[in-house]
Order: structure tokens, then sequence, then C-alpha cells
């Protein structure tokens, strides 16, 4: 009998817990990464004990340098501006931009309000017109005041991922084609290099008419407005996906290619259980790299169209030229980059969780 | 007790004639268009007081990013309706820039524009200006004290610009007689030339209204004519001098139209006199107990969705006083009208006004009878509807019969000469006669050609 010393099991025991927990933790690690969170498993670690200096040398890495700058930046941007005067005053810093923004939640309240009335009201009126006999003229009818602010986010959310999911499901198949055929590659090739260069502001004339004359009825399931941005995303933010799958689809191993004509695989088959799979990472990329574009352009085309969203709060701020205008659109710039982030990091983990790659 | 409070006071709200009397619509739900300006006023009120609600109608009020782009909506369809400049429906009526049939049931106001120059420009022109026995600059003040400023402008081979906010605005037009009455030429257009140049002193060109004072400061050009608040932002913003008020040019000269498409108006008759109904009843609560609402409509307007300017900016102009060179505040009561003088009907004198300057400047290129003026300003103004909505709102106690102009024959009496700044009075029946007595323009059988 060989006497274990006890407390060397307990401590083997220990051990293979703290193995356990740290695979946990690496594996939890990844998905932090994805969420823009990288520092919380190296604070973790250094709290489990393990190599804190080495752990803590990462967290200030990952968290306190960026954390350093915003406020540098903080402190530049307080500092520097005061000194520009413009005819509107001068340009707000970081605490008047706050009060504004504490100013649009509080707008937003009222409208609610607001809207909870038109409500009341609405069904008062449709009450009474079937008291009256008249159960047909009921209608439900939207709000018809101004948007909140919160309104015109979610509007311009919605209306970037219309107008992406459309170029999407036009640029990957045509990708792949582009990437299988030689001949397909050089007849869309010349399009692509024509057509991605343009700007939204000039695609927009265009758009707004062939919508106007297209769309002649304006009681569909769009309103013209909302279509006329989401085609104007789409023709911007086409092409990174079709370059991008079409490079994916063209770089796939010759060797899968020589297995998939051993099999007798037919065209579909090959497609999805061959391309598609190696050519995913590259199409993600695309896709990370359209919504972005769809987005940039989306707050442009709304600004010059006047088509509800983002874009257009900016500019009615613009037109207002009232003394808290600046602060809002300030507000707004830095909303519209905070989604902008947030939109890409949705593609991210998206990416992650349907690529193999070792980006995972 | 919330939800109790709300139905009570909608159901009150609701019940009384309103309903009872509601028209049959064809089209409940519309979408209107403006531009940020304290004239659309009777849009807001009318859509914050609830008299849309009244009507039956649930309206979305738009603010448009420029004066193209509402008419384009108009016309597209993507609005129903909107506040335009009173050339814009004549204009695209007869086909000048983007054809398209409008009309208009309703007047939205008199007077509220002004000219203002850059400082440096209104320091050039002082020395020229009459003083009052108070040391102030004696009021109007004529184009002719820019004049020695324009020719050293020229004589220094610089250009002089100036800005309004659309070629057949209102502003366009203010600006030229301004100018021409003092005896500088605004330059003419023609079929082959639309700049408006052709043969100017003062070179005009297009801004939005909201950036004219940012277009000032940053010295693209040296004056605009502009509504308001736009001049009163030059003086609070310290960049610019309002030299004169449209009162000043012309007494209570007409304003801005709602305008909608002729199709609109034959397709929805009802809705075209219910939201006409709506909109008197919000000219009348502006002007009534004299002004006394005028408060509360300048708080109404500096919200972010209508005007959104700083209420003391507004209410400058609305509340009856207007101020010029910073501190020298005067008294126009009548600089903003919205009700009295039967402001609201939409007289074909006011149209036949604008057909004569369009002329008068080139835009309608070649000559055209008395006659043609007559039909054209019957087929975009419609006092017709707006009488119909009249008698509903006064058969309802919504107003009095006296308000009204039953039986004009849709002609203001003519414009006497002590009213217009160069005294040359103006009458509506005879516009050929008109075009001549002016002294700078082309005269009424003269074409335009560059």
């Amino acid at each position: 009998m060989t006497a274990v010393d006890p407390a060397h099991l307990a401590a083997k025991q220990r051990e293979a817990r703290r193995a356990i927990w740290f695979t946990r933790i690496n594996k939890a690690d990844a998905w932090f990464s994805v969420l823009g969170l990288a520092w919380i498993a190296p604070l973790i670690k250094a709290l489990a004990g393990d190599n804190p200096r080495g752990q803590l040398k990462d967290v200030w890495r990952l968290l306190g340098v960026p954390l350093l700058s915003i406020v540098v930046f903080l402190m530049l941007w307080s500092t520097l501006a005061p000194k520009v005067v413009t005819s509107l005053g001068a340009i707000p810093g970081p605490v008047a931009v706050w009060t504004e923004a504490k100013g649009l939640h509080h707008d937003a309240t009222v409208k609610w309000e607001k809207q909870a009335k038109f409500d009341e009201r609405l069904e008062q009126r449709n009450q009474r017109l079937i008291d009256a006999g008249r159960a047909s003229e009921v209608k439900d009818i939207a709000y018809t005041g101004s948007p909140t602010y919160y309104g015109q986010i979610w509007t311009s959310i919605k209306t970037v991922f219309f107008g992406f999911l459309i170029a999407s499901a036009i640029a990957i198949p045509l990708g792949i084609a582009a990437g299988l055929s030689p001949t397909a590659n050089a007849a869309l090739n010349p399009l692509i290099q024509i057509f991605k260069p343009v700007s939204p502001l000039a695609w927009l004339p265009i758009v707004t008419m062939v919508v106007s004359a297209v769309y002649a009825t304006n009681d569909g399931l769009f309103s013209k407005s909302f279509l006329v941005s989401a085609i104007t995303v789409t023709l911007c933010s086409l092409w990174p996906t079709l370059i991008n799958t079409s490079l994916g689809v063209a770089s796939i191993d010759r060797d899968l290619i020589s297995v998939s004509r051993v099999l007798k695989m037919n065209t579909y088959t090959k497609i999805t259980k061959l391309v598609l799979p190696s050519a995913l990472p590259l199409i993600f990329t695309g896709l990370r790299l359209s919504l972005g574009v769809g987005w940039m352009v989306l707050i442009a085309a709304e600004m010059l169209a006047q088509n509800p969203g983002l874009g257009k709060f900016v500019w009615d701020e613009f037109q207002n030229g009232s003394s808290q205008s600046l602060a809002r659109i300030i507000v707004a710039v830095l909303t519209i980059g905070i989604i902008g982030f947030l939109l890409d990091r949705v593609m991210f983990a998206m990416q992650s969780f349907f690529t193999f790659s070792a980006q995972r | 007790m919330k939800k109790l409070v709300f139905s009570l006071l909608a159901s009150t709200l609701l019940s009384g004639p309103a309903l009872a009397q509601m028209l049959d619509l064809e089209k409940d739900e519309l979408t209107f268009g403006f531009i940020k300006l304290t004239d659309m006023a009777p849009l807001a009120v009318a859509y914050e007081n609830g008299y849309f609600l009244d009507e039956g109608l649930f309206v979305t009020l738009e603010a448009q990013a420029n004066w193209k782009v509402l008419l384009d909506g108009v016309i597209g369809g993507q609005l129903d309706g909107a506040h335009m400049l009173a050339g814009q429906p004549l204009a695209a009526t007869i086909g000048y820039g983007t054809q398209a049939h409008i009309v208009t049931p309703f007047s939205m106001d008199l007077n509220g524009n002004g000219i203002t120059v850059s400082n440096e420009v209104w320091a050039q022109m002082k020395p020229n200006i009459p003083t009052d026995t108070d040391g102030k600059p004696q009021h109007p003040i004529s184009a002719s004290a820019l004049k020695p400023v324009v020719e050293s402008y020229q004589a220094a081979g610089k250009p002089f610009n100036m800005g309004m906010v659309f070629p057949v605005s209102t502003h366009n037009y203010e600006l030229r007689y301004w100018l021409a009455a003092g005896g500088l030429n605004p330059g003419f257009y023609s079929p082959d030339d639309t700049s408006g140049q052709i043969g100017a002193d003062v070179a005009l060109s297009v801004t939005p209204p909201p950036q004219m004072p940012a277009t000032l400061e940053a010295g693209t050009i040296n004056g605009y004519s502009v509504g308001e608040p736009w001049n009163q932002q030059a003086v609070v913003k310290d960049i610019g001098v309002p030299v004169i008020t449209d009162y000043e040019l012309w007494k209570n000269n007409p304003e801005k139209v709602f305008g909608i498409t002729e199709a609109f108006a034959t397709e929805n008759p009802n809705t075209t006199i219910a939201l006409t109904k709506a909109l008197i009843r919000a000219a009348i609560w502006l002007d009534e107990n004299d002004n006394a609402n005028r408060a509360e409509a300048v708080e109404i307007l500096s919200r972010p969705e209508y005007v959104g300017a700083d209420q003391d900016v507004i209410a400058a102009s609305m509340t009856g006083t207007f101020e010029y060179e910073k501190g020298d505040i005067r008294d126009v009561p009548d600089f903003n009208v919205f009700f009295r003088y039967n402001a609201t009907y939409p007289f074909y004198s006011d149209a036949v006004w604008y057909l004569t300057q369009m002329r008068r400047w080139g835009q309608i290129s070649e000559p055209r009878d008395d006659a043609w003026f007559d039909k054209t300003a019957r087929s975009v103004y419609r006092p017709d509807i707006y009488l119909r909505a009249a008698r509903l709102l006064v058969d309802e106690g919504l107003a009095s019969e006296a308000d009204f102009p039953w039986d004009s024959d849709g002609y203001r009496a003519p414009t006497p000469a002590a009213d217009v700044i160069d005294g040359i009075p103006y009458d509506g029946k005879a516009p050929n006669a008109y075009l001549d007595s002016l002294p700078i323009g082309l005269k009424s059988d003269e074409p335009a050609n560059g």
C-alpha cells in the first residue's frame, strides 16, 4: 500500500479544477473578444491567481490604454472645443453634449406621452364611428407626430439592414458565379469596376426617380422614402461582398475541386458542400465591409433626400440653427459611430459563429 | 386614473359638432411638407391645436431640405400638400421649371420677409443713408444707398453677390424689386440662360433659407433676401444687418401659399375642403385678439420638429417688432399677418403680380395678353374651394361671417402708389400696363433673349 499524501491529492484535484476553470475561461475569451470585451478574461485569470503580473499587463493593454485614450480625447475635446466660435456659439464640449443627450431622452418621453394621448383619441374616434353605425370607416392610423430620437435610430437600422439584405442576396450568388466561371468573371468585372466608385449622392436622384415611377402607389408595404434609402444602400454596399465572394470562391483549393470531380458531384452539392464552406470567411469579410459601407451611405442618403432616420435628424438640426443644434448634432455623430461599431461586432460575431477559421 | 383622464379629455375634444359634421373624406392620412420658416405657422398650429384632427384628418408634417425637394415631393406624391412659395404653383402650372398642375385653395400669410446685407456692406452703405432726428438711419432704406457700394465692387472687378431662396420665390422678386427701385439691375432670365444674371449689376443665386446666415458669414454672398427667422438670426449672431422688410417694400404683400396638385383636389374634394378649414382656423387663431396667441405660437415654432431656432429669435419678428441694426428695434405690428386683411383668401390679383414679375425678368419669355394672366391665375388660385371651407366654418360657429370677402371678384383693390417703395401703383386687372410702368425690366411687348 502506498500511502497517498492527502494534501498532495487535494492539491492535484485543485490543480485539475483550476485547469477546467481555465479552459472555460479560454473558451469564453473567444466570445469576449468577439464582443469587444477581450479584457475580461485576463482580469478573471489574474483574480484566479494565474501569473497576475502578466495578466494585468494584458488588462492594461486591453482596457487601460483604450480608457486612457478616451479620457485624453475627452480632455482635448473639452479644452479645444470652446476655442472655435461659430455663428451658433462655441463648439460644445463633452458636458454640453451629455446634457443634450439627456435632453433628447426627455424629448422622447414627452413624445411617448403625446403618442399615448393620440392613440387614446384614435380609439375614441373609432368607438364613436362604431356607435354611429359607420364601422366600415374604422381605421388603425399610425401616430402622426414627429418621431423620437430612438425612433429615428430604429428607422435607420431597419433601413440599413433591409438594403444590406437585398445587396447580399444579389452579391453572393453573383460572386459565386464569378468565382466559379472565368467567363462570368469577365462579364462582371467591368461593371464592378465602373459602378463600385459611384457615390451614393449620385445614385440617389436616379433611385428617387425610378422608385417614384415604378412604385406609384404610396400605400403599399413600404413607404417610398424607405425604399429610396434602402435601394441606395443596396447599390453602394453590393460591391465589397461581390468582390470578396468571387475572390473566396476562386481561391478554393484545387484538390477539393478534383475531389468533387471524382465524386461526380452535381453543381448544387458542389457549391453547398465545398465552395461555400471554404469561401465563407472571405464572404463574411465582404459582408462586414458591405454593412459598414451601407451604414455610411445611409446617413448621407437620408440627409440629402430628407428620408426619416438619423441623417434627417442631423440635417434638421443643422437647419434649425438653435443654440442647442451643434451639441445635438454631436450626439448624433457619436450615436452613428457607436451603432456602426455595434453593427460591425454583430457581423463579426456571426462570422465567428459560422466559420471554422483560426480567427475564432 | 391617467387613462380615465385621457379618455375624458378625448371625448370632450371629439364631442360636439366636429364629428357630427365631419365631411365624408376621400383620404384621411396626409403628409404635408414645409420649409423651416416662421410662415409655416398655420400648419404647425393646425396640427398642435388639433384642428386637423377635428376635421378627421391625420396629418404628418415633414420638414424639407429646400424648395426644390419640396416641390418634387408634391409632384411625385410623397407629399400630399405643402407650404409653398407663391411662385411655385404658378411656375409649375405654366411649365417654368418642372411642369405640373398645382393649385392653391389657401394663401398662408402676408409679409414676413426681409433683405439683409453683411456688416461690411452695411458699413459702406451707412454714409449714403439719411438719418432721423434721433440719429438712427431713416427707413425705408432705398437700394440707391447700395448703388455706390456695388459700383465700388464693379470698379474693383469683384462681383457683388446676393442670395435668394428659389428662382420663382417671392424673395427673388422682392430683392429684384428693391434693387430695381434703387436703380440697380438684378439681371434677366432668358430661355437659353436660366441663371438670371444677363446684364446684372448684382448677381443673384439660390441658397436654401436656413443656410443663408452661414453662407453670408462664409462670404459667398454679400447679402440676401429671405423669410423669418433668418434675418433676425443674422442680427443675433452679429453677422449682418437687415436693411428693409417686405412690409416697407410693398405694404401687405402676398406671401406663401398652400399648394396641392390639381389631381389631388379633383380626386379628394372633401379632403381638400377639410384641410382648408383646418388651416383657416389656425390662421384665425394666430391673429385673434390682436396677436394674443403669438407667444404660444413662438413656443410651438421653436420646437426642433418645426422651425427649431431659439425662441427669442423667432419672437423677434412674430410678436410685432423687428430688430434692424443691433439695438435698433422698431415696431412692425403687421410684420407677420396670417388672417387680417383677408390674408388667407387666394386673390387672383396676387397670382397676377407674381406672373408679372416672371414676365418682367424674362422667366416668361414671350409677350402675353391680359387675358392670359387672368386665365392662368384662375387655373391655379381657387377661391371657390376657400369660400366653401369658410362657409362651413361660419355655419359651425368657428368663424365669423364678416371675416370673409364673399362677393369678391377675386381681385384686390389696386395697390395705391403710397403702399409701394417706388411709388408705382399695381392693378391686377391691367398687368401689361403695369409692366410698362416699371422702369427696369422687360416691357409688355419685349421678348426675353440672352
